[in-house]
């Protein structure tokens, strides 16, 4: 009897980045017609994995098999040309381009180019997967969403056997998700091999058959997915001893967070505001334009001392923007923003940080100076404070740094380049900076992303002690289930307006959901 | 062939990356040197090594070396902040037209005063002639590389416009200047020698740069501007005032080069007083890593390598480019090894 | 104040030619992200080469094919350091150009310190007779079809994708198995020789000679030029003629009375001031390629 042959196959997969071993004797397989989740918590391996079947990263050792055959993919176009398409988290779309210029891109050739057919071929893509948007509309025109579907579209465009979604919802609204998955089923459908990599449990249980799970590296599951439970399978990706442990572990692998008792539990117990608390953070009327639009929309909201306030939203709604307010580098075209009553509205960020507002932008590695080394790191806010006659006190930077690195377990030493340490430890380096100078409001934009759960944890420790301390929290997140376990009320930014406020009890993810796509 | 990142650096990996670059670049200059019917040995022997070999040859390099200290670290400095500044040599130029404008305007001032006038009056002139790029970018986001750029070839049209006309030389006519008031002559650092006080100008600012960018706030704000922009205006540093600052400061430096120039060396303003110094700043900036002891040490090097090349020229008929040559060549040799140090070479892997 | 517009004209389009082929060179270097600086070295040594080998063989012809060898040379040379090693974009192109500048002129002091040759057969003009068209066959085909041609590839091939997209997107490309690798040497290689062919053309068929300050800042002036016409083909010619005509009028307003007490060297930096004034006035505001100066590293 004669097996199919499997659509994708690898053997022992190996890939070092430096030291750090990031894919270790990885072996796995997709059969035809079937969805197989790749499951692991950020740091895992996934990416690199995907990065090498899609011939971005070439291996250290092992083989790749398509439809049987060991393929050497040293490229993208080798890739393609075996019938791999991927779908990138960042996505790779020239902005500058049409749709239909992106779409075809990849059977461009060196010749004249015959528009009129390359339309056509668009069209009957964009038809195939169910897409309707204006094939000749530029990128950097289009929204979130849709940048995603041409995406999947391209990945199409040439006759493609096996699928590879590199964490495709992460920008998704709920019901974008559900056309998400209607689309892979479709495709499934046909013979199509999925690839789905995500960190998510839920979705994975809903639409995989099968799902392998890495941890550090290594492949250390491979079960058919109506076999093991969301608890097993958080088990394997982080480790039996971590799993069940509480709240904010099970929020992390995107574990469901019921409402009501599990709410009262100890480490993340949101509470309402003290009643003698008072506002330190008032947003008012804040309004801000790019090229005519507004991308923040008369946003007001008050966070009050010994409060941690949650704004949910899609990525893209003026999350960034709200930050780049806040924080100063950029400023509003109208609104006000005042802490502790002194308004702050058109100060730099000097000032701003004087006035005891701190802020952790999502961009962590855009907040450091990568070649410079942690000690320097840690005071660039405060040189002032550390010059003595006009000269810098190293001796006394030296032992800030020390301190901090002692307080908050930065690993690290005071004079490593902070190009070379972990996510994890640059928020923590981040996390330490703004703290050490106790900040009155602390502004958070997405904390935990792509840390593990060590990482995790400590941050929203540290962010619950900050609210003890009698200080007010804003966090930024795209992550419901933190948001749920951290604040104590959540706001939702769409399209720049803040369209609700609730207190947490009251905020469960299908209200959320609803607001975060306009329904109100 | 590809670079794979390295995991840690060997030791031994910098040091040997400028020894593989240093015998490259003797390597391919012995090529024209043989072209030219010498002898590469001996040609390097007197490049290298015969200037440094007497008092008078010592003498000799230092003094080649000071506009390079200037120009040198001018460009280090504009180039540490994130400010592609390649007009070092405009600046100078301006910076002599402004000591020339003093020297022979008040000449008869006594060198107390005079000496700190001409200096003051070279770094204006730089400064001045660094304000539009500077300018344009800060207010208008124009690239500076263009605006710096084209402003050389001005300042030389402008020089030799003023040598032409009204500074022509009064008594024998031909196109340099007046020669300067004597209280505008740089009195001799080391006595009996031409390194004149310029050389210890240029030391003190060499001094002072060292100081700011590594022992102050002001040098980690500058090196985190030019490091990462964005991270740093974020921490609060105002990143488009201070690379303001430092391209007017850049070219006050680079004046003050071509006021040494004149006031220690030539005495007047001649359309030759600068031989590329502005260019040759460049690869001295970037040879020396941005570094102010860097700096000093490549100047150094590059003067000891142009002494050599006259003697060579003289002695063995080899063009005195044989020097730029190697210049440009070494700074070319050793940013291609400096990439040793971050990556590994793999060839193509035998899969 | 009486202006031969004729002359001016002959003039000026004389004067365009070096930058309508340097420049449409660096455009096509520029829109895969890449400043070369490189350029005025690159014409330096074209302009070297082509007078060299004309010189020894007697056949301008010849001269053309060797220099566009040295820019194919350069631009390797170019695409080494900032491709391959993905060195600093700045330093490189500087350095290339000293190295190139300082190269030529000491062959040329070695071969021929003292003479001063000239080449017995250099590349003539067409219809001698008549004004305006009394141009060098390398100015016909700079405008009639180096221009179109180079437009018509970036607007309706895939090769003007392929540069579009490398210039904008590493990933996109990549992905769509663009090598960046492989276009960005391709540009540099095939813009080094324009740039080369564009020096060249002043000493094969303009000045019969070489002299040590030939090129004179005019690779800068097509830097600047590439900016001021956004990567565009027509917008940079026609910038190119733009500063090819004060650069003309400058030569006939000197020998006009009224203007000649104003000092020749003024009249000579009224070029350059131009093109600084004219990227004051359009330089503004505009979307360098997203690429610019970023070095592509793979995994």
């Amino acid at each position: 009897m004669s097996v199919s042959p499997l659509l994708l196959e690898l053997t022992g997969v190996t890939k070092r980045f430096g030291g750090l071993t990031a894919n270790d004797n990885v072996s796995m397989s997709v059969a035809p017609g079937e969805v197989v989740a790749m499951l692991g918590e950020n740091g895992a391996g996934k990416s690199t994995l995907m990065k090498i079947i899609y011939g971005l990263v070439r291996p250290d050792e092992g083989t790749i098999r398509v439809a049987g055959e060991i393929l050497d993919i040293s490229s993208p176009r080798d890739a393609m040309a075996a019938g791999i398409g991927m779908v990138t988290q960042e996505f790779s779309l020239v902005e500058t381009m049409t749709v239909t210029e992106n779409v075809a891109l990849s059977s461009v050739g060196f010749g004249r180019v015959n528009v009129r057919d390359v339309r056509r071929q668009v069209f009957a893509a964009m038809e195939r997967v169910g897409v309707s948007i204006e094939p000749e509309r530029l990128i950097s025109t289009l929204s979130i969403g849709e940048r995603q579907r041409v995406e999947i579209v391209k990945a199409l465009f040439h006759d493609c056997r096996v699928l590879i979604l590199d964490e495709p919802t992460a920008v998704l609204t709920p019901q974008d998700v559900g056309a998400l998955f209607a689309a892979i089923a479709r495709l499934r459908a046909t013979g199509l091999g999925v690839l789905f990599v995500s960190h998510k449990l839920r979705e994975v249980a809903e639409i995989s058959d099968r799902v392998v799970v890495l941890r550090r590296g290594k492949l250390v599951g491979d079960r058919v997915t109506a076999d093991i439970g969301p608890e097993a399978l958080a088990g394997l990706m982080m480790g039996t001893s971590e799993s069940n442990d509480s709240p904010t572990a099970a929020t992390a692998v995107g574990l469901p967070v019921t409402d009501g008792p599990v709410a009262a539990a100890p480490v993340a117990a949101p509470h309402a505001a003290e009643p003698a608390s008072q506002p330190v953070l008032v947003v008012s009327e804040v309004t801000l334009l790019r090229r005519g639009r507004a991308v923040l929309d008369r946003v007001s909201l008050t966070v009050h001392t010994g409060e941690i306030v949650g704004i949910a939203g899609i990525s893209g709604n003026g999350q960034t923007d709200l930050m780049d307010v806040l924080a100063g580098t950029t400023l509003p075209d109208s609104g006000t923003i005042e802490v502790d009553g002194a308004d702050l509205t058109r100060s730099d960020v000097a000032t701003r940080l004087r006035a005891g507002l701190g802020r952790l932008t999502e961009d962590r590695r855009g907040g450091v100076i990568p070649q410079m080394s942690v000690e320097y790191n840690l005071v660039i806010e405060d040189l002032a404070f550390f010059t003595r006659r006009g000269l810098l006190d190293k001796a006394a930077i030296r032992t800030h740094a020390e301190s901090m690195i002692e307080r908050f377990d930065i690993r690290a030493r005071p004079h490593d380049a902070m190009a070379t340490l972990s996510g994890g430890n640059v928020q923590k380096v981040l996390l330490a900076r703004a703290l050490a100078r106790g900040p009155r409001v602390l502004i958070v934009a997405q904390p935990t992303r792509g840390l593990d759960i060590g990482a995790y944890r400590y941050v929203h420790t540290q962010l619950q002690h900050l609210r003890s301390s009698g200080a007010g929290v804003l966090v930024i997140s795209e992550d419901l289930d933190e948001l749920h376990g951290l604040c104590d009320r959540i706001a939702v930014l769409f399209r720049g307006q803040v369209v609700g406020d609730l207190a947490t009890s009251a905020a469960t993810s299908e209200r959320l959901g609803i607001m975060m796509t306009g329904e109100v | 062939m590809r670079l794979v990142l390295r995991d840690h650096e060997p030791r031994w990996v910098a040091p040997g990356a400028v020894a593989i670059a240093v015998l490259l670049t003797v390597a391919l200059t012995a090529i024209p040197i043989r072209l030219a019917g010498a002898n590469p040995p001996a040609a390097f022997q007197r490049y290298l090594v015969t200037p440094l070999t007497s008092t008078s040859g010592i003498y000799e390099v230092l003094l080649t070396a000071t506009p390079l200290l200037f120009t040198g670290i001018a460009v280090a400095l504009a180039f540490r902040v994130g400010y592609w500044n390649i007009g070092a040599e405009g600046q100078f130029l301006a910076g002599a037209i402004g000591t020339t404008a003093v020297g022979i305007g008040i000449p008869d001032l006594p060198a107390a005063v005079a000496l700190p006038l001409g200096f003051v009056a070279g770094a204006v002139g730089g400064l001045v002639w660094a304000t539009l790029p500077a300018w344009l970018k800060r207010h208008a986001g124009i690239d500076e590389v263009v605006t710096t750029l084209l402003l050389n070839p001005v300042a030389l049209l402008l020089v030799q416009g003023l040598l032409n006309g009204p500074w022509r030389n009064s008594s024998s006519g031909f196109t340099d200047s007046d020669r300067l008031g004597h209280g505008y002559d740089l009195p001799a650092l080391i006595p009996g020698t031409r390194v004149h006080w310029g050389f210890g100008v240029a030391l003190v600012v060499v001094a002072i740069t060292w100081v700011v960018l590594g022992s102050t706030a002001t040098g980690v704000r500058i090196k985190a501007a030019g490091q990462a922009p964005q991270a740093a205006s974020f921490s609060g540093i105002r990143v488009g005032m201070l690379r303001w600052r430092c391209a007017l400061v850049s070219g006050a430096i680079a004046g003050l080069g071509g006021s040494a120039q004149v006031m220690g060396v030539q005495h007047q303003l001649t359309a030759g007083i600068s031989n590329n110094y502005g260019y040759t700043g460049v690869i001295v900036a970037a040879l020396a890593g941005l570094s102010a002891i860097g700096v000093l040490l490549v100047a150094g090097l590059l003067g000891d390598i142009s002494v050599g090349a006259q003697n060579v020229s003289l002695v063995l008929q080899v063009p005195t480019q044989l020097g730029e040559i190697f210049g440009a060549l070494l700074l070319v040799m050793v940013l291609s090894m400096m990439t040793w140090r971050t990556y590994r070479v793999r060839w193509r892997s035998t899969r | 104040m009486s202006l031969n517009l004729l002359a001016l004209v002959t003039a000026m389009l004389t004067v365009a030619t070096p930058l309508v082929w340097a420049g449409i060179g660096e455009v096509i270097v520029e829109r895969t992200g890449i400043l070369n600086l490189g350029i005025e070295g690159t014409m330096y040594a074209g302009a070297f080469v082509g007078f060299l080998t004309a010189y020894r063989t007697g056949s301008p012809w010849l001269g053309l094919i060797a220099a566009i060898l040295s820019g194919v040379l350069a631009g390797l040379v170019m695409g080494f350091l900032t491709v391959t090693l993905g060195l600093n974009q700045h330093v490189s192109g500087l350095g290339l150009t000293l190295l190139l500048i300082a190269a030529s002129e000491f062959t040329f002091r070695l071969l021929y310190a003292g003479e001063r040759p000239i080449l017995e057969h250099k590349f003539n003009v067409f219809f001698p007779d008549v004004q305006v068209l009394d141009q060098h066959w390398l100015t016909y085909v700079a405008f009639l079809v180096l221009a179109p041609l180079a437009w018509w590839t970036m607007q309706f091939t895939g090769v003007g994708n392929r540069l579009h997209a490398v210039g904008e997107n590493f990933e996109a490309s990549e992905v769509a198995g663009i090598s960046v690798t492989r276009t960005r040497y391709a540009a540099l290689m095939v813009g080094g020789a324009l740039m080369a062919i564009g020096g060249a053309f002043l000493t094969l068929a303009v000045l019969g000679n070489f002299t040590l300050d030939i090129i004179n800042g005019r690779g800068w002036v097509c830097i600047a030029l590439v900016i001021f016409a956004r990567w565009r083909i027509w917008p940079a010619v026609f910038g190119a003629l733009i500063f090819a005509a004060t650069d003309a009028l400058q030569l006939q307003l000197a020998i006009t009375s009224t203007f000649s007490s104003i000092p020749r060297e003024l009249m000579l930096a009224l070029p350059y001031l131009a093109v600084i004034a004219a990227l004051a006035v359009w330089g503004r505001k505009v979307h360098y390629p997203s690429s610019y100066l970023k070095a592509y590293r793979r995994g």
